[in-house]
């Protein structure tokens, strides 16, 4: 695959976020990046194909395991889309349920992403202490769910379990330690200078270009792109517990950063408030085995952007075409395109501020300069990019 | 290296190698289309609640350097050859350790087109760890396991001849 080539996704849509084997291509001149090309398809397993062969509640497994890292906004893209087409509505409780577990996700997801993203950066102590920070909220939603990350929460008409008194102070003592240390993360990426040098005027992306690309999610808030979905078209409780909008608008590493520190207080503010006025109510409510035959569209936001399913029924146990576009997917082409003109110790970072699925080891870099060619694995640019900045 | 297999000086140096393998035995991990479930557990397992690198597991981005290979998720078609070829980068004495119930059995894709299989489908495999995904806790007994059987010298599936159809 040539680097000048124009941009081809030759991906079926599941795009699987971290740590999945993508390939990329970066053609240099010197140190500027000049063109790059992303080749996926590595994790293509084929789920929308299987889908059709599984029934309903089978497919609500399948899909839950899209993505390890936002595997119940899947399932509940997918519960969501089939209780439309079915005519029923989980009863309040359960989407309360839904909606603190997907709070909780975003919350593991985006710290997560700022160990992976400071790792990238050879910034290894937030690295280590944002994923020490994280096994409080991983212990948060075992404990309400009995897994880690798979965790099963969706039935097609409810949720599976309760939240209990004792949950619910265990939710709330653990989110008052993780709302002070996110308080110290915020401070340090906005204050601490090295990584400041990293992350300051790189990757920039304007908001026309944020909106040209299609950026989704957290990407395109921090150009300044007022897109939420929990916000544009809420779904489970989210009407009744409204979020407030964070966005900014530097575009560059840093503003990706910030957006996604302050979304973590946002997250916490709305599992305190869901928790303390919890609806009464049933878990579940009765769907027919064999959901009825039409169309819809079901979208939610996952911790990296817009989720998009497509879904069609047609009157049997199993779904006729299910069709998802992941968040992830839509950020490569502006990843792509804000690449050119930057150092390439800089690509590690840049990659990693979209959130991609990401941090393999042994996804490849070609380098071509000028006519010899080098293939690098991404520990060694990784490497290179810190090596690169020590130097100076 | 060139002593004779029964010979004192054969046997100490067996001794020493084991030593250091089973005291600093350094990983790769490859994703062959696993959901990430298991590879944020690897990652988690290595942060400071589990912290595998007490056992001196260090995760390595070269397959060259790496004597344990941990794979998660069913092969798929494109990156099967790619699973292959990291495989055979390896040096001998290498082990495989399969994360997860994917990488065991197909687990929740089994049936779907581009899944080859299970990952002892592909390249032979040393452990077992199930679990969608394992617990660290479950990661940690897996490689210990691992180890353990290192010390005993009989780990299972070394050294096999690479498969029919590997790329060069």
């Amino acid at each position: 695959m040539e680097a000048q080539r124009k941009f081809i996704v030759p991906i079926g849509p599941q795009h699987p976020a971290l740590k999945e084997p993508g390939h990329f291509q970066f053609s240099v001149e010197g140190e500027i990046v000049t063109g790059a090309t992303v080749r996926l398809g590595y994790v293509h397993r084929g789920i929308e194909k299987g889908a059709e062969a599984r029934n309903w509640t089978q497919n609500l497994y399948l899909f839950e395991r899209i993505c390890g890292i936002c595997s119940h906004v899947h399932a509940t893209a997918l519960a969501l889309g089939a209780e439309r087409l079915a005519g029923v509505e989980a009863p309040p409780r359960a989407q309360a349920i839904r909606t603190l577990m997907s709070e909780l996700e975003r919350i593991h997801s985006h710290m997560l992403w700022l160990g992976v993203a400071a790792h990238e950066g050879g910034f290894e102590t937030l690295f280590m202490y944002s994923w020490r920070d994280r096994e409080i909220v991983m212990d948060l939603l075992e404990s309400l769910s009995g897994n880690r990350v798979n965790y099963s929460v969706n039935l097609i008409g409810g949720v599976k379990f309760d939240v209990t008194e004792k949950h619910h102070d265990e939710i709330l003592k653990g989110i008052e330690i993780l709302e002070e240390r996110t308080k110290h993360y915020l401070k340090v990426v906005t204050t601490d200078r090295t990584f400041l040098a990293r992350t300051r005027g790189v990757g920039l992306m304007t908001l026309q270009q944020a909106e040209l690309f299609g950026a989704v999610g957290p990407t395109a808030r921090a150009s300044g792109v007022a897109r939420d979905v929990r916000i544009d078209a809420p779904y489970e409780a989210y009407p009744q517990f409204p979020v407030r909008l964070v966005t900014d608008d530097g575009g560059d590493l840093l503003a990706r950063f910030k957006v996604r520190t302050r979304e973590l207080f946002e997250s916490y503010r709305l599992i305190r408030e869901i928790l303390n006025h919890m609806p009464p109510g049933e878990l579940t409510t009765r769907v027919p085995r064999r959901i009825p035959a039409g169309e819809t569209i079901s979208r939610v936001e996952a911790p990296r952007g817009e989720l998009f399913y497509f879904i069609k029924s047609n009157g049997s146990e199993k779904p006729e075409r299910i069709k998802v576009r992941t968040p992830s997917l839509c950020n490569w082409a502006s990843v792509t395109q804000v690449a050119i003109g930057h150092k390439l110790a800089d690509m590690p970072m840049i990659l990693s501020g979209i959130d991609p699925c990401f941090s393999c080891n042994d996804r490849m870099v070609t380098i071509n300069r000028g006519s010899s060619s080098q293939v690098w694995t991404w520990e060694e640019l990784r490497r290179y990019g810190i090596e690169y900045y020590r130097q100076r | 290296m060139d002593g004779q297999a029964g010979s004192p000086w054969q046997q100490a140096l067996d001794k020493v190698r084991d030593w250091a393998r089973i005291n600093s035995p350094w990983a790769i991990h490859y994703n062959s289309g696993s959901c990430n479930g298991c590879d944020i557990e690897i990652m988690a397992t290595l942060t400071p609640r589990y912290d595998l690198e007490r056992f001196g597991v260090k995760l390595q981005g070269s397959p060259r350097h790496a004597d344990i290979l941990i794979v998660t998720g069913p092969v798929t078609r494109l990156s099967r050859e790619r699973l292959l070829r990291i495989y055979d980068q390896m040096p001998n004495p290498k082990f495989v350790i399969a994360c997860g119930s994917c990488g065991l059995s197909g687990g929740a894709f089994r049936g779907c087109y581009n899944i080859v299989g299970d990952i002892s489908e592909v390249i032979p495999v040393s452990v077992y760890i199930p679990g969608c995904p394992p617990r660290p806790e479950a990661i940690i007994y897996g490689v210990v396991q691992l180890l353990e059987s290192l010390k005993r010298r009989n780990a299972p599936a070394v050294n096999l001849p690479r498969q029919e159809g590997a790329p060069a």
